[in-house]
């Protein structure tokens, strides 16, 4: 009984090679570094030099594994986006775009960051938008009991940190499977925000605070909370791509028996990744409820499926393992600028999210499409060529 | 964790060489026993503090309620069963809804029953294209029905724009199906009775249901033995499809107004019914009465709450922690049996 089986594992070897050929095209692709030429002539070059792959088995390296990356191809459309939404379409090219686009945006952005590497580590979190909803409404209802806002604010963060623990225990500890458990706290904890502000909606917050919320940097239409979102992103990007935990992310998100045996506190891993995402979505609703200046239950309501949109858009695999932060700034801020453009040019708002599905699927069937004409092909190859 | 699996997704065959459970031991290990009870005590403590609760009214606005949840939870569980997901379903449900509402008002004369099959096979058909994205493509059902689940609200949105039909815009025969009653049921919930039953005899007793959960405990497995995994899930999906469109022809029976945002954020409601009901989120186990019996659960909450006065604002919050415990108990049978097969297996050796 046991030797067919080891035999089938001893020939799964022989498939690794099938992925390769993706790899190694990629490389072959001769490097000129405009953006616009790379997206637009990679399509073409991939089916030329089909033909080289069986000569070129290693992967890419150096620069070209950074230019010709998903991340690059993500950041390159981003461009070519942005640049045909400047040139096409009247009055996206101004600072009042920049100011609006990007406020539009930080919530998304905030929480896609942890959400990244929660994904990247195999598991999910749905709860993040009832997160910042609880947090919201926690806030409107302490500030209007009179406590003074610095203190709000601190409660609100830490009223985060507890949710995200509480996800945190039950998943990392607890081992129950997060899909399930955050579809529970996302009725919990929204719940829990109709408990604490119920009906009503609190928007007398200080004047300076909210106008410091929408205030630009200089004429450059920058928002001014974007500074603190940018040292955010550096960290995350940093944690994820610079550190042993974050590599540990990875491993994790691959195989976690393996990552186990190489020495990673699993768990502690994913509590921690779960303390993060609940105190990044209490800064999100802090942001939301003082941009909109109005604290309710029902603030940042849908928002996770948008953020996982973003993150699957910004080449993170659903099943762990792959994505980088860069790769979901890309994504993040596409969908945002695709949006807003459309908005300027006059398409109604409501068939947007049609543009937002429709990327997502392409981004995930796209890559899956090619890899399998890829592998036929080589498969062609293989059956072509004499055995030794 | 394959192992405890198998041995959740078929309480009612023990392994050869066992003694035949007895009935009320096979009875005690049933994966719908926690749901079922949790159930039976929340409608017999509202009903004691509260006797209007189960007065004949009362019962026919909670099965109301509960009827269209139920309807998909049925097509989810099939879903989740081969390991899948489908969080398009609200959408499917508004698209269906909505083209409900257009036929009776482009073709008031179109007979009833002509509504139905059109709405299930239009929502079989958006079934359809998310299976075979999920099945050729081999691309994850999470994200491709998160995308559609975007792709059809904006459809319906552009579709509808903002009009509305209203309950006046339909045949009054129409608008009577759920008003109506058979032997104190609503007509509307006696046929979402019907579904449950034929999907849980053909879950239960047909070759194609049994290799959804094949496919949904081992898919590799399952592939090497011979099962078409591609047909069956791609199955799954049509069925799940169907049954939405069905919710959404009833639902357009059932309330008054349908328009662009009916049936949003219905998904993850749906999702939550079949975990409530013992539908293990990882595929392979759980069974249609199960999720049914979630359904009524989390609808007959929301109820009983309003009948014992509790604050409304805590309604989700309870339904939070009703999933959360679910989800806790669930892990706790599984890892029992898993012992429990564990000790059986060292002594069979």
């Amino acid at each position: 009984m046991s030797d067919p089986s080891r035999s089938r594992t001893a020939v799964d070897p022989e498939q690794g090679p099938t992925e390769k050929p993706v790899r190694g095209k990629r490389m072959a692709a001769p490097g000129t570094r405009t953006s616009e030429e790379k997206s637009t002539r990679r399509p073409a070059a991939g089916k030329a030099d089909t033909t080289k792959v069986l000569a070129v088995p290693k992967g890419r390296t150096g620069a070209a594994r950074v230019l010709l990356g998903r991340d690059a191809i993500m950041i390159y459309v981003l461009v070519v986006v942005v640049l045909y939404a400047s040139i096409a379409i009247p009055r996206f090219a101004s600072p009042v775009t920049v100011g609006f686009l990007l406020l539009d945006v930080i919530p998304t952005l905030l929480i896609a960051l942890p959400m990244t590497l929660v994904i990247i580590s195999g598991e999910i979190d749905l709860s993040v938008a009832s997160i910042a909803g609880l947090t919201s409404a926690l806030m409107g209802v302490l500030w209007q009991g009179g406590m003074p806002i610095a203190l709000v604010l601190v409660i609100c963060v830490l009223a985060g940190l507890v949710a995200g623990a509480f996800n945190g225990v039950l998943i990392a500890y607890l081992g129950l499977p997060s899909l399930a458990v955050t579809i529970g706290t996302l009725a919990l904890f929204r719940g829990l925000a109709l408990v604490v502000i119920g009906d009503n909606a609190v928007a007398n917050f200080p004047p300076g605070l909210t106008s410091f919320f929408t205030s630009k940097i200089g004429g450059t239409g920058i928002p001014t909370v974007m500074i603190g979102v940018v040292v955010l992103i550096i960290a995350f990007a940093v944690v994820l791509h610079f550190t042993p935990f974050g590599r540990g992310l990875f491993a994790l998100g691959y195989s976690r028996e393996a990552a186990t045996f190489v020495g990673i506190d699993v768990a502690r891993s994913k509590f921690v990744l779960y303390l993060a995402t609940g105190t990044v979505s209490a800064l999100a609703g802090i942001y939301w409820t003082l941009r909109y200046s109005s604290a309710r239950s029902d603030n940042a309501s849908g928002l996770e499926l948008a953020v996982i949109a973003a993150v699957l858009l910004g080449g993170v695999s659903i099943f762990g393992g792959k994505g980088s932060i860069p790769g979901v700034l890309a994504g993040v801020l596409l969908i945002g600028t695709i949006n807003y453009a459309l908005k300027l040019d006059r398409v109604s708002e409501v068939v947007l999210i049609i543009v937002t599905g429709s990327l997502l699927i392409l981004s995930v069937v796209a890559p899956n499409i090619a890899a399998a004409v890829q592998r036929a092909r080589h498969a062609r190859q293989v059956r072509a060529a004499p055995l030794p | 964790m394959s192992l405890d699996r198998t041995v959740g997704a078929a309480p009612a065959h023990p392994t050869p060489g066992h003694s035949r459970p007895s009935a009320l031991a096979s009875f005690l290990r049933l994966r719908e026993l926690p749901v079922i009870l949790a159930l039976v005590i929340l409608v017999a403590v509202t009903a004691a503090l509260n006797p209007l609760f189960l007065s004949e009214q009362g019962i026919k606005d909670l099965l109301l309620n509960a009827t269209i949840l139920m309807i998909l939870a049925v097509g989810q569980t099939l879903v989740i069963i081969t390991r899948n997901i489908d969080l398009s379903v609200g959408s499917i449900l508004g698209l269906v809804a909505f083209g409900t509402g257009s036929i009776f008002v482009a073709a008031p004369n179109l007979p009833i029953i002509a509504v139905f099959v059109l709405g299930m096979l239009f929502g079989a058909v958006l079934g359809a294209l998310n299976g075979l994205l999920i099945t050729i493509a081999k691309v994850p059902a999470l994200v491709i029905t998160l995308g559609t689940l975007y792709i059809f609200r904006g459809i319906n949105n552009a579709w509808a724009g903002g009009t509305q039909y209203f309950a006046g815009d339909r045949p009054e025969a129409f608008g009577n199906l759920s008003v109506d009653t058979i032997l104190g049921f609503p007509v509307i919930t006696l046929i979402a009775v019907v579904v449950v039953a034929i999907v849980a005899v053909y879950m239960l007793g047909t070759r194609p249901g049994r290799d959804l959960y094949a496919i949904g405990s081992d898919p590799d497995a399952a592939r090497l033995f011979g099962i078409p995994v591609t047909r069956r899930v791609l199955l799954a999906f049509v069925v799940n499809g169907l049954l939405a469109g069905l919710a959404g022809v009833l639902y357009a029976s059932r309330f008054n107004s349908v328009g662009a945002t009916t049936g949003s954020g219905l998904e993850l409601d749906v999702v939550a019914a079949a975990v409530v009901g013992g539908v293990a989120i990882f595929g392979g186990s759980g069974t249609v009465v199960g999720a049914t019996i979630g359904a009524l659960l989390l609808t007959t909450i929301t109820s009983a709450l309003t009948a014992l006065r509790v604050d409304k604002f805590w309604q989700q919050a309870i339904v939070g922690i009703l999933i959360l415990a679910a989800v806790v108990i669930d892990r706790i049978a599984s890892v029992r049996s898993a012992r429990k097969l564990r000790i059986a297996e060292a002594r069979n050796v």
